[in-house]
């Protein structure tokens, strides 16, 4: 496998509010290989989309390091920041609140080539646009090229947001959330849409969602990433972690979600949390934090260190959890709900 | 009164057509809608956003926005064998009609309280304002209640809404929901927007209701999982009018329309295998000016002559299984071809 195109080593990232300070992520190491899909989930405040603008560098961590191509962001400067500016866009959730309603469709995707002298002169600049739109699938391109947003659909605006984030040639563009907005019957073709665009413009896509069943799909030949409370629970091969997830958290997540087939959904067995309550994240419980609601809470385990991300206990399996109880290798009992 | 409805029917809508009145024209939001409601059986209403499924809930417990105008039909009634037209009620009657006959839980339960108030004086006032003014009973019995959605009662009944998680905030609100013992309950959205883990948690918690209380529901969803969940029958909506409706696995397994089987086919399964999926091509028609004949048909495949010039009805060619489509026979012969 060739060296990563990013990676973050030991991130911490909290946020002061008023009186405290919010710790939303710690200890985050990921490697995003170069080509691959990524998918990382997790439910709202678990810190996937804090993740994801460090990745791009719109947020600096509180402590460790990004690297993108080997060299840490942070110390980037002049051209090659420049650089890594462009080679790393982001494609927000909301196509309604992220494109600025007083510019054209046109006028949108000049700036940034314009900005960085991306395309020769005004005829140059037109032509990429027109380009753009049409890898985006906008065509016939006459019918968008002077819209304002307003005049868009949903899932128009968020082609319009892939078409911008791609102005600049990146080599990496973090998708947060960027299909949950537009409707079911649309949305998988904006996927399938970006998936393509890896294999043509050989842009390398990290998709976050709160939608496992989005992410298998997206990430079919690829990984997922599981995330919990600002921590990085599980990580591997989509294939394995659908089939047969190590984390309880993943295993919980994976037996909670319904099924678009009634058979299968009812007779489906749900996995009793021991409580329900979600646990803020400036009162985290000592240990692993899943482990208030963890049906396989190992007493005086759990409660006291705190797992890392490691290989289970002579697993076969490629994946990494981290859990105490699966690390040395115990069979995961329930408890009696 | 002259209508007479089977006794396990509680609620038979009939032709239903609402407009909105708006600067750029009239909206027609919901079309020619006609369905029936059985007593304890869970109805989905299906579709994308801007549909017409919300304009048909609010239709039926007549709380539309002032722009909107009900150019036909009837919503007829029915308990205890005495039926009345929703649509001919006096403010008055209307006042009774809501809540202590069809509740509605709206989306969003985070605002839904009011945030000055405890929640005993939320129930406290709702059961007030229908005339239920004994203290003691409301709390007896919105404690049975809060206990059945698995809360702690005596501490939820003082909390105020910002002690509650937004977990607590819908299973509480769905207590009040059921708290005058309507016949009907409408749920707009009950889990959007809620995490994957509360999801289940409300989906268990209406399981546990409708097999104690002895109520109806019609949710309203996008989210077809929660109807494979959830529903007994399924009406998809589609540019404001249902054009399929059956059992819930006629409707999953057997569906008749190619807009529902579009649908079902652009969903992600977590089954084992890869998911081959595709999305249905185009988008929702404008409703303002939609297309002639059958709106579906600028994104459907199977769209001809006939399709462009006359819209569809509702009918019956299999069973109780009903879908507005003039090939309804393609969908069946292609599962066959495949089986």
């Amino acid at each position: 496998m060739s060296s990563p195109i990013i990676e973050l080593k030991h991130v911490y990232r909290s946020f002061k509010t008023g009186r405290e300070i919010v710790p939303v992520l710690q200890d985050i190491n990921i490697s995003v290989n170069r080509l691959e899909f990524l998918c990382l989930v997790g439910e709202s405040g678990c810190g996937k989309t804090t993740t994801g603008k460090i990745i791009c560098g719109l947020l600096p961590t509180s402590q460790g390091i990004v690297e993108f191509e080997g060299a840490d962001i942070a110390s980037l400067r002049g051209d090659n920041q420049r650089r890594f500016r462009r080679s790393v866009q982001i494609i927000h959730q909301d196509p309604y609140a992220s494109l600025n309603p007083t510019q054209t469709v046109s006028e949108m995707l000049s700036y940034p080539l314009i900005r960085h002298k991306l395309a020769p002169h005004r005829r140059g600049v037109l032509q990429r646009v027109r380009e753009l739109l049409d890898l985006v699938d906008l065509t016939p391109v006459e019918d968008f090229i002077d819209k304002y947003p307003h005049q868009l659909s949903g899932g128009q605006r968020q082609r319009i947001s892939i078409a911008r984030a791609l102005t600049t040639e990146p080599s990496v563009i973090v998708a947060d959330e960027s299909v949950s907005m537009v409707d079911v019957s649309i949305r998988i073709g904006l996927l399938q849409m970006m998936m393509d665009l890896r294999d043509r413009l050989d842009v390398t896509i990290v998709f976050i969602t709160h939608d496992l069943a989005l992410a298998k799909y997206f990430a079919w030949d690829g990984r997922i990433g599981v995330m919990y409370l600002g921590r990085l629970v599980e990580i591997g091969r989509t294939q394995q972690i659908i089939r047969d997830p190590q984390h309880p958290y993943t295993k919980v997540l994976l037996s909670a979600i319904p099924d678009p087939d009634p058979e299968k959904t009812r007779s489906k067995q749900h996995i009793q949390l021991r409580s329900e309550d979600i646990r803020r994240l400036t009162e985290l419980p000592p240990g692993c934090s899943f482990h208030p609601r963890c049906p396989w809470y190992v007493d005086g385990v759990c409660d006291k260190e705190v797992p890392e991300l490691s290989v289970p206990f002579q697993s076969e399996f490629d994946v990494e959890v981290a859990c105490i109880p699966l690390e040395r290798g115990a069979e995961l009992a329930l408890h009696d709900a | 009164m002259s209508q007479n409805l089977p006794p396990d029917v509680v609620l038979k809508v009939d032709d239903l057509s609402v407009v909105y009145r708006t600067d750029r024209g009239d909206v027609k939001a919901t079309a020619n809608v006609s369905f029936e409601l059985r007593n304890g059986e869970a109805l989905a209403l299906i579709g994308e956003s801007g549909s017409g499924k919300t304009t048909i809930s609010l239709a039926l417990i007549r709380k539309l926005p002032r722009n909107a105008v009900i150019t036909s039909g009837q919503i007829l009634y029915q308990r205890n064998q005495e039926v009345q037209d929703v649509l001919k009620l006096s403010n008055r009657q209307l006042r009774e009609f809501r809540w202590n006959e069809c509740a509605m839980v709206f989306q969003g339960a985070q605002n839904a309280f009011n945030p000055v108030l405890n929640i005993r004086k939320q129930f406290e006032d709702t059961a007030q304002a229908h005339g239920w003014t004994d203290k003691a009973a409301v709390r007896k019995r919105a404690l049975s209640l809060l206990q059945l959605v698995r809360l702690d009662p005596e501490r939820v009944y003082d909390a105020y809404p910002h002690e509650l998680s937004g977990c607590m905030k819908q299973r509480t609100l769905l207590a009040l929901g059921v708290l005058l013992s309507p016949q009907i309950v409408i749920l707009d959205e009950p889990t959007t927007a809620l995490d994957i883990l509360t999801q289940r948690a409300i989906i268990d918690v209406l399981n546990d209701m409708q097999r104690q209380l002895d109520f109806s529901i019609i949710f309203i969803s996008h989210d077809l999982s929660l109807a494979a969940e959830l529903a007994d029958h399924v009406a998809t909506v589609y540019a404001g009018e249902i054009i399929e409706l059956g059992g819930v696995n006629d409707i999953f397994y057997r569906s008749l329309h190619p807009y529902t089987h579009g649908l079902l086919t652009s969903v992600p399964t977590l089954d084992h295998a890869q998911d081959l999926l595709q999305s249905i091509p185009g988008s929702p028609p404008n409703l303002i000016t939609p297309p002639e004949g059958c709106k579906f048909h600028p994104r459907c495949a199977f769209a001809d002559d006939i399709c462009r010039k006359e819209n569809p009805a509702l009918t019956d060619d299999v069973g109780a299984h009903l879908a507005a489509c003039w090939h309804k026979d393609r969908l069946l012969e292609s599962r066959k071809a495949r089986a």
